[in-house]
């Protein structure tokens, strides 16, 4: 990682206390900030990342020298429109950009952390960034966003606070893991477990750096995200730079170069332990538990506005399970709309450019904040 | 059709919670929204219309009435609306006692098939009827269930459903069918309009 690079960062002084039982404080938050926030004060709205996803969602990400992870749909003149909007978005605590995270070093010890940071949940990393809206002196959000696990803080968010957002947008997202989920996200934890490098955590304190883990980790993860036509119809059998196949381990098939080549990127910028920690948080993660067993508990005071996006292809947080989410709403007579996308994109169709998808999102929020 | 919107918004009350089931692009519920104070939802099974209504910021769910309107509970709205598509239902009678449970009470309006029009087009031509308010030729027609005012009248009665409110519809005017006028509001009217309940 590049140290040169300002994250801005707070430092949360107020105690959190956790799911887990610890209680933390005087802990980093690293945040990034887009657009301007008006004098109203009516028009911020905060953006929850995903799994892998960090603070950087428009223009350039300082770290990776790429564009944004949201860029298609953050930006000027884009569906959050950064001319009209004050877009907030903070790295996730557990996470390895800025934020406390097992990357972090405990003071008392003088070493990183690893797995002796504590388990986070996603009630956690929505109460810790709750702090942010007290930092900007914003009483009420316009909106909260998020696709994924961020579509998860959103839920998280409105059943936490429910008057301090005006609307919400959970999308490609679902209010519990699946058995499935936790299977694809345990699969990646044991792949970084079993690199000899991880040392049961401690492989930062060592200099040392499970790569080969975290990038199977990544490779498993990465097929979820996909769909099995949009594979198909981008590689289908097509072979990696050769005439024929060669008879050996290597990479014959474009599919398997393109998976390697996805592993290799993700760990030069992901902490392994982070990652275990966040798949945990997911996994937790269980809205209708929290409420008794009644997921439409958890909207029950609220005013918030839903729109809930789902996507045709996504396997992973499938339309069945959106619905489940609007259902809940619809049951105690809440504002929600839902609209699935076609998309032959799978999970990622929320990150990609779609236009009916953008184009949904631009104007439901522009009308809304007109209704304001 | 702004004059059967106008006869829709003239039913519901105001201060109302209200559904519009097939709700298309949202015209009604716009129109009803402007002209009425009411809380309106709409369900749609569309996806380009789901996305003219969310875009117009309506608030409409994708889904399909045949099955998705279990999801509402008991009396959730006050009026549920049903705009001249129970005829393209798989099942109506099921689509009808659903809109029962969830609303109060229903407004349902259909295409008369009992209309001159289409008794003479049937009778003369000896072809299935194709008219203003039925475009369709019978191989691609999304109208399953056809029927006439009498019809309605008659299924209300067998399955004891209360009709409140049934207007006749056609050239613009708006008349009361009663049970004296019945036949003949049955061959003069393109359109029926009900206000139901259980």
């Amino acid at each position: 990682m590049n140290k040169e690079v300002k994250i801005k960062s707070l430092i949360i002084d107020k105690p959190l206390k956790l799911d887990c039982g610890q209680t933390i404080n005087n802990f980093p938050l690293a945040y990034e900030t887009y657009g301007s926030l008006n004098e109203k004060k009516d028009n911020a709205i905060l953006v929850f990342h995903a799994l892998t996803g960090d603070q950087f969602i428009s223009g350039i990400n300082p770290i990776t020298n790429k564009d944004g992870w949201w860029s298609y749909a953050v930006g000027p003149d884009k569906a959050i429109d950064t001319n009209k909007y004050f877009i907030i978005c903070a790295n996730v605590i557990g996470g390895c950009l800025g934020s406390f995270g097992p990357s972090n070093t405990n003071s008392k010890t003088n070493k990183i952390y690893g797995t002796n940071f504590p388990i986070i949940t996603i009630n956690d990393m929505v109460n810790a960034q709750y702090n942010l809206l007290e930092f900007f002196k914003i009483e009420k959000l316009f909106a909260v966003i998020g696709g994924s696990m961020g579509g998860m803080q959103v839920l998280q968010f409105v059943n936490n606070f429910p008057d301090k957002a005006k609307v919400a947008i959970p999308i490609a997202c679902t209010s519990s893991h699946s058995a499935q989920n936790i299977a694809f996200n345990e699969l990646g934890r044991q792949a970084i477990m079993a690199d000899a490098n991880w040392l049961n955590g401690d492989y930062s304190n060592q200099n040392k750096n499970p790569n080969k883990g975290l990038s199977v980790a990544r490779m498993a993860a990465h097929i979820t995200y996909l769909s099995k036509n949009g594979l198909q119809e981008k590689f289908g059998r097509k072979l990696q730079e050769r005439d024929d196949l060669k008879f050996s381990f290597d990479t014959d098939f474009q599919i398997e170069s393109y998976l390697r080549y996805q592993g290799s990127v993700f760990v030069d910028r992901f902490d392994a332990n982070s990652y275990l920690y966040i798949t945990r948080a997911m996994d937790y993660f269980d809205l209708a538990k929290e409420n008794d067993g009644n997921l439409s508990r958890a909207f029950e005071n609220t005013k918030t506005k839903f729109l809930v996006i789902s996507f045709t292809s996504d396997w992973l947080y499938p339309s069945s399970e959106n619905k489940e989410i609007v259902i809940a709403l619809n049951a105690i007579g809440a504002d929600v709309g839902f609209v699935e996308i076609e998309s032959d994109k799978g999970h990622d169709s929320f990150l990609l450019d779609i236009p009916a998808f953008l184009d949904t999102l631009s104007d439901y929020i522009n009308t809304s904040y007109l209704k304001n | 059709m702004k004059q059967e919107f106008k006869i829709i918004a003239n039913i519901i009350e105001k201060n109302t919670r209200v559904l519009d089931v097939g709700c298309g692009d949202g015209t009604l519920m716009e129109f009803l929204q402007n002209n009425k104070e009411i809380d309106i939802r709409g369900i749609e099974i569309s996806k380009d219309n789901v996305q003219k209504c969310i875009g117009k910021g309506l608030t409409v769910i994708e889904g399909d009435a045949e099955k998705d309107l279990s999801q509402f509970p008991n009396e959730s709205f006050d009026f549920v609306i049903l705009s001249q598509t129970l005829q393209a239902f798989l099942n109506p009678e099921k689509v009808i006692s659903e809109l029962l449970r969830v609303g109060k009470k229903a407004i349902v309006t259909i295409p008369n098939f009992g209309y001159w029009k289409v008794r003479i087009h049937l009778l003369i031509k000896g072809t299935m009827p194709v008219t203003r308010t039925l475009p369709d030729e019978w191989y691609n027609t999304p109208n399953l269930h056809m029927c006439t005012i009498q019809d309605f009248f008659n299924f209300c009665e067998k399955r004891k459903i209360k009709l409140d409110k049934s207007i006749a519809f056609q050239n613009l005017k708006s008349s009361k069918i009663t049970n004296s006028n019945l036949i003949l509001k049955n061959l003069t009217s393109a359109l029926g309009i009900f206000l139901i309940e259980k």
